[in-house]
């Protein structure tokens, strides 16, 4: 048995009270709790009364360095990542300049190195096409040799289907899946609110839902079309998912996500007279109808959707204090989709199985990422936290930069203690 | 009356005995344009800023017109002369204004619940001149009030709205308050100029005019926006005129003392024949006075509203 160097000591495992034995930043074993535990040298981190769980992983965040450092930086950004839980945060390519070149990467990856040694791990995203122009194909080559764990346009989806689906061909040389942001370019406006019955009464130009799903369509067809995987970035209505659904029932290699505003808010959060116009919930695609929360519940639980991710997009306070049309889309997320995404767990909404298998399992899965399931051998990434720690979401609350989120000013459940990344503590 | 609301954002907030307050109030003020000299002191020493970061002479003037017969002093901040045009933020704006101590503003801007923004930054009160495409309760006031003023009531009657409806403020804050009113209201539109959602609208909604015309009491007309044609929503200006603008068969098939209104300024010969625009159906002039006597009464009912009268 290799040398014991961290020992949690009683900590609530899945209902379970354990202690876990970690050496050499991994999982070594997990035993049933005692009273009283020799430990030798090991360090031992006291968890009675508290949840254990592993890192998560979010497939879908934008850090903003280089180029937008006042709305988020890489330091600020893992901050957040590590106490909202995150052992893994891959960061989308939409920076300025793009990260379409090894120097970006590079640079992206010292800066987590220097400022986050341990973790979380910043796994970056590079761009599909060069300066995301949707005309000629990134670099993939070398920014996968580099460090980049996937390929997206995400911002400025690409246009033309000829060229996505020559990005499709010449990622997988490179064993890289794509992300696609689905947006049909000519059916959407980027309005960030629902084209129905809330933007018609708001008067508020809109995106309609099928602005996505036609974009899914297309996907499902070209994926099914080249035998090759694609991913769909934060899906938000049920007729992406019935897509999707048929999709995989056929074997086409689909994966898709979705985000925790979906879950928990709909389009009539903007006409709701305490939250009119609110710009913290102008997001891209927008928040849809109850309908469509309603089926982004069942997908994830079913397995359609296979993932979570926040699509943590934070802003400036001042870009947001601003006119409905004015404002940039995108809601910040990292610090509370635990918290979120466990109360679903907690109110029966989401299984437990749901929340581990779309937080960590099947995003790693599906990127070739490192996870712990809690085996002998697993990377001891993990995180104590306290469930019924209560606290109110506001600008001192938030560790990101972005404080632009409609949760401001709610109370929610649930915060981080510690996280360990590889058995070193990160918080 | 002790009047409750600190803005005016739409009608929506409203409710029918405040609507027939205004008008009340209203139909005093109208006595008061019939005198030689059209001013009284009721706002003297009170200040009234009018915002209008998107163009509009009418609205603009009706507002300068009505606080000045008031006595108010009336100050203007346009989008050329303020620094809009360079850049600056809306919540400066506000703030700019907010430091100028006024007694109301009166906001007029392209987007949507940007009077809101104001209201919900600033201590005065905050009279919505038309918000993007959400709404325009001055203009949907005085269209009712020029109803009222020419049948006593509009409960029971039918109201068709004709034209570009779905970027319309002035049929979304009609819509709500002519079904306030007890009003049946119709629209008639291309299906590419509906708002998306109309199935759920209080109303019932038509492509054919022969058909939404039939037995009405009165037809507002909305002004196109030429460029509608430029978005691709139209083929072109002519078929439009030929197909949803007003004409005098349309108004035959109409009742009898049908009303025409139309909030200004008009593309004669596109939505509405110019005949009709100076028939002796035609509103258009009545709601201008109207404009002025409804602006008043609300000046007055949201600039007194700490006391009662
Ligand atoms: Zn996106």
């Amino acid at each position: 048995m290799p040398k014991i160097d961290l020992i949690l000591h009683r900590a609530a495992l899945d209902g379970k009270e354990v202690d876990v034995f970690v050496g050499k930043g991994k999982i070594v074993e997990i035993r049933p709790s005692v009273e009283t535990l020799d430990a030798g040298d090991a360090q031992v981190e006291e968890a009675f009364g508290l949840t254990l769980m592993p890192s998560l992983t979010d497939v879908h965040v934008h850090l903003r360095e280089p180029g937008y450092e006042y709305k988020e930086d890489v330091e600020s950004g893992l901050r957040a990542a590590a106490w909202g839980g995150f052992g893994n945060i891959m960061c989308m390519a939409n920076t300025k300049p793009v990260n379409d070149t090894q120097s970006v990467t590079d640079m992206m990856l010292d800066k987590a190195r220097r400022y986050w040694p341990h973790g979380p791990r910043l796994l970056p995203i590079g761009a599909l096409t060069k300066g995301l122009s949707g005309k000629e194909l990134a670099p993939m080559a070398e920014l996968a040799k580099a460090g980049c764990v996937a390929f997206s346009n995400d911002g400025v989806p690409v246009k033309s289907t000829k060229i996505f689906r020559l990005a499709v061909e010449y990622a997988s040389d490179w064993d890289r899946v794509v992300i696609d942001h689905c947006e049909d370019p000519y059916m959407g406006v980027a309005a960030g609110v629902n084209e129905g019955e809330v933007s018609s009464r708001l008067g508020l130009p809109a995106q309609p839902d099928i602005a996505e799903a036609l974009q899914v369509a297309r996907d499902v067809l070209i994926a099914e079309y080249l035998d090759l995987p694609i991913h769909l970035a934060h899906i938000s209505c049920r007729k992406s998912v019935n897509i999707i659904r048929s999709a995989k029932a056929r074997g086409v290699k689909i994966s898709a996500e979705t985000a925790p505003h979906y879950l928990i808010f709909t389009e009539d959060y903007l006409e709701d007279p305490n939250s009119e116009y609110d710009t913290n919930a102008k997001v891209n695609p927008p928040l849809r109808t109850r309908d469509d929360q309603a089926a982004m519940i069942e997908a994830l639980n079913d397995g359609t959707i296979d993932c979570l991710a926040t699509d943590h997009a934070p802003h400036a306070s001042y870009e947001k204090e601003t006119e409905f049309d004015v404002a940039p889309c995108g809601i910040t997320g990292l610090d509370t989709a635990l918290s979120t995404t466990w109360a679903l767990v907690k109110e029966g909404v989401l299984t437990r199985e749901t929340f581990i298998r779309a937080w960590t399992t099947a995003p790693c899965g599906i990127f070739n990422l490192p996870v712990n399931t809690f085996q002998p051998g697993d990377p001891a990434d993990f995180f104590l936290f306290d469930e019924d720690e209560e606290w109110t979401v506001s600008s001192q609350t938030l560790y990101s930069k972005g404080k632009n989120t409609p949760l401001l000013g709610t109370s929610l459940k649930g915060r981080v203690k510690t996280h360990f990344i590889q058995g070193k503590k990160v918080v | 009356m002790k009047w409750l609301h600190k803005d005016l954002l739409d009608v929506s907030q409203l409710s029918k005995s405040e609507v027939m307050a205004i008008f009340e109030t209203a139909g005093r003020f109208q006595e008061l344009q019939e005198r030689p000299v059209k001013k009284v002191p009721t706002l003297k020493g009170r200040s009234v800023v009018l915002f209008f970061a998107e163009p509009s002479t009418r609205t603009k003037t009706s507002f300068d017109v009505a606080g000045k017969r008031l006595s108010a002093d009336t100050f203007s901040l346009a989008k050329s002369s303020s620094s809009l045009t360079k850049g600056e933020s809306l919540k400066d704006t506000a703030l700019t204004l907010q430091a100028m101590a006024p007694d109301a503003i009166v906001i007029r801007h392209w987007c949507s619940g940007a009077a809101r923004f104001l209201a919900d930054r600033l201590d005065c009160a905050v009279i919505n001149a038309g918000d993007g495409r959400h709404a325009h309760p001055t203009q949907a006031l005085l269209d009712s009030f020029t109803l009222h003023q020419e049948w006593g009531d509009v409960a029971g009657k039918t109201i068709l709205i004709l034209g570009d409806i779905a970027h319309s403020r002035v049929a979304r804050s009609n819509v709500i308050l002519l079904n306030k009113l007890g009003a049946d209201v119709r629209l008639c539109a291309p299906r590419t100029l509906m708002p998306p959602a109309v199935q759920s609208w209080p109303v019932t909604a038509y492509s054919d005019l022969n058909e939404a015309v039939k037995g009405v009491d009165a037809v507002m007309c909305l002004r196109l926006q030429l460029e509608r044609q430029k978005d691709g929503l139209l083929p072109d200006l002519r078929e439009y005129a030929q197909t949803f603008g007003l004409h005098q068969c349309h108004v035959d098939l109409a009742n009898q003392d049908v009303r025409i209104l139309h909030p200004g300024p008009m593309n004669r010969g596109i939505e509405i024949s110019s005949d009709l625009a100076d028939s002796a159906e035609s509103l258009v002039l009545d709601q201008v006075s109207s404009g002025v006597v409804v602006r008043m009464a609300l000046l007055f009912l949201y600039m007194t509203r700490k006391g009662e009268e």
